[in-house]
């Protein structure tokens, strides 16, 4: 018998060596002090944000059996989630690669399900493959889900919650892109698509590819007005006046269409008082996420940013798997991308800092303890480490001037 | 104020036959890159720029941003895969068509395992693929024509424009997998934050195709 080896070793290259015990696998990332400590305040200041507008937070677990992570609207996920087994019960396993899923089994068989649950989470969630070549495999998820209310009030909420949340990263130019999923369901239905022409509409229709569209609805048998209604699709976008032309060319379809229409309308009326610090954006053929959505659809953008920085909508049913359909709509973004994008603010203005060169000397600990109540953070000289006050972040020190403790700034 | 505007594009032929476009539009650019080693190129207009990129980066500089919209063989967009981009148009430069060629007919008539050599990897899965064929891919970079005679591969898939290539080196197309030409391809991004720009750009670049094609 022969073991089969490599002519060539290039393996060898790869395999971790005493040199490179350091190394991290693509997409899994460390976040050293200085933005850990800009991530953390905003982290505070998101989940702040949420218990104003009486979100209760939960925090369903990192790891749960592959079934029901994957149950109901959550199929999609199959391909981003890890698998493991599991050696008490020899289950397959499964690591959360996203939290909404959990949070939806969490209303639909833990809470009350007759009154009006409004969530909020935040984690990290671990994904086979990055969204985007480069990205991070293991963002810091954080959302909100509101459930048991059908209704715009309740999208507006979710809206607005997202909108405050970037408001705190101080994102200077912000645009809110909004959609519906009910305008390409109906369109399809009333054309009367099978599923696999279905399908590939979707797949050109995701890529706006103009000509693909247009030779796939010719080649099919349909009616020349579902064809001219959803050859306009991908062209339907732009700011709040193309819901008027929408309304022109998509009005044979019936109300199916035009009750989304009206829907966006009232959005934008809505938000118009926030509409001078966002740009609203239309997109009717925008449908991320379509296979679970059922309504609104939002994701905002910063300028210059290739990827979205939240996004969200409605998805009525989700909870159908785990006892009770409920009507739902929510947003998710990740924390790491958006303290990335706050990354001029200087950690030193987020938190006042002390030194102290004489930390043993009598009074000194009494004096450090009284600073740490006031959340003021206090740094000790450690015995022939030569910190400086410079060296520790620190703007002050806190020194013995005629038997008082007192605080200098250096 | 409109925003700016990065376009990529890439040297030599795409590039000489996107100029008569986007002048329809009066974007000019300031160099000739066969004339210039610069990789960044500005225009007529001060806030708009170009990238001159290799063909295959052209979607990927698209796709992260680094430029809104740009100018790629259908070819290499379909190897790329298209995620994250809208193609909203065919500008009908650059026609070639991606084909199945080798020394003769025989061997695709045969059962054997074959080996086909390509630059286009993804393209030749799936196009063997949705023909039931299960083949072995070899990824080459240049000169595919020479795999068939010296052995190292059965067939390859290239782009074929008049075809005097592969005759020069003993091969005849075979199949047809698809007709190329030119996409203009944008961020999804750019087309919501910069949405006014990038709409106005493709309508006039429609309207030019529209009046060459009825000339």
């Amino acid at each position: 018998m022969t073991i089969l080896e490599p002519l060539v070793s290039f393996s060898m290259i790869t395999v971790t060596s005493d040199l490179q015990r350091w190394r991290l696998p693509d997409g899994v990332e460390e976040i050293l002090p200085e933005s850990a400590k800009r991530l953390e305040h905003l982290r505070r200041a998101i989940t702040d944000l949420h218990f104003s507008y009486g979100f209760d937070l939960v925090m369903p677990p990192m790891i749960e059996f592959l079934d029901s992570l994957l149950t109901g609207s959550g199929e999609f996920l199959d391909l981003q989630t890890f698998k493991l087994v599991d050696q008490l019960s020899g289950r397959t396993m499964g690591v959360r690669a996203d939290m909404t899923p959990q949070v939806a089994r969490i209303d639909g068989h833990r809470l009350d399900g007759e009154t009006i649950n409004r969530l909020f989470y935040l984690g990290t969630v671990l994904r086979t493959k990055p969204e985007q070549a480069g990205g991070t495999r293991t963002p810091l998820q954080f959302g909100a889900e509101l459930y048991g209310h059908k209704g715009i009030e309740s999208d507006l909420e979710i809206i607005h919650l997202m909108l405050d949340t970037l408001d705190l990263v101080k994102i200077p130019e912000l645009t809110l892109d909004l959609g519906h999923v009910g305008v390409y369901r109906a369109l399809v239905q009333y054309a009367g698509l099978a599923e696999d022409a279905e399908a590939k509409l979707f797949n050109a229709l995701q890529r706006k590819s103009m000509p693909e569209i247009t030779d796939l609805l010719a080649s099919w048998g349909i009616t020349t007005q579902s064809r001219v209604m959803l050859e306009a699709l991908p062209e339907l976008n732009g700011d709040v006046t193309m819901l008027a032309h929408a309304r022109e060319v998509l009005g044979d379809a019936g109300t199916a269409v035009t009750d989304c229409l009206d829907t966006l309308q009232d959005i934008h009326a809505a938000l118009h008082q926030r509409s001078s610090m966002i740009n609203l954006h239309f997109d009717l053929a925008e449908l991320r996420g379509y296979s679970y959505h059922t309504g609104v659809l939002f994701a905002a953008y910063a300028d210059g940013a290739s990827e979205e920085l939240a996004r969200g909508g409605r998805y009525d049913d989700i909870g159908a798997a785990f006892g009770q359909a409920r009507a739902a709509t929510g947003y998710s973004a990740d924390l790491k991308q958006l303290a990335k994008l706050q990354a001029d603010e200087s950690p030193a203005e987020l938190q006042q800092s002390i030194f102290v060169e004489t930390p043993t000397a009598p009074g000194a600990s009494e004096a450090m303890a009284d600073l740490r109540k006031q959340n003021i953070r206090v740094v000790a000289q450690l015995p022939g480490s030569g910190l400086t006050p410079a060296s520790t972040g620190c703007t002050g020190q806190l020194v013995n001037r005629q038997n008082q403790w007192v605080v200098e700034s250096v | 104020m409109a925003q700016p505007l990065t376009i990529a594009l890439s040297k030599g032929r795409i590039f000489k036959e996107t100029l008569p476009l986007l002048a329809g539009a009066d974007i000019v650019p300031a160099k000739d890159p066969e004339q210039s080693r610069e990789l960044v190129i500005g225009s007529n207009h001060p806030d708009i720029r170009f990238l001159i990129l290799r063909a295959s980066d052209v979607p990927v500089y698209v796709q992260y941003g680094g430029a809104d919209i740009g100018v790629v063989g259908k070819d290499v967009l379909m190897e790329h895969g298209g995620e994250g981009l809208y193609e909203p148009l065919d500008l009908q430069i650059a026609c070639c068509r991606l084909m199945v060629a080798g020394r003769d007919g025989s061997l695709l008539e045969s059962s054997q395992r074959l080996r086909i050599a390509t630059k286009y990897v993804k393209c030749t899965e799936q196009y063997f693929a949705s023909r039931s064929r299960q083949v072995e891919v070899i990824k080459l970079y240049g000169s595919m024509e020479i795999a068939p005679v010296t052995g190292l591969a059965d067939l390859i898939v290239d782009v074929v424009d008049s075809g005097a290539t592969l005759r020069a080196n003993g091969l005849v197309p075979l199949e047809h997998i698809a007709d190329i030409s030119s996409r203009l391809i944008v961020n999804r991004a750019s087309m919501k934050t910069n949405h006014a720009r990038i709409s106005d750009l493709i309508q006039s670049l429609k309207q030019t195709i529209r009046d060459s094609n009825s000339v």
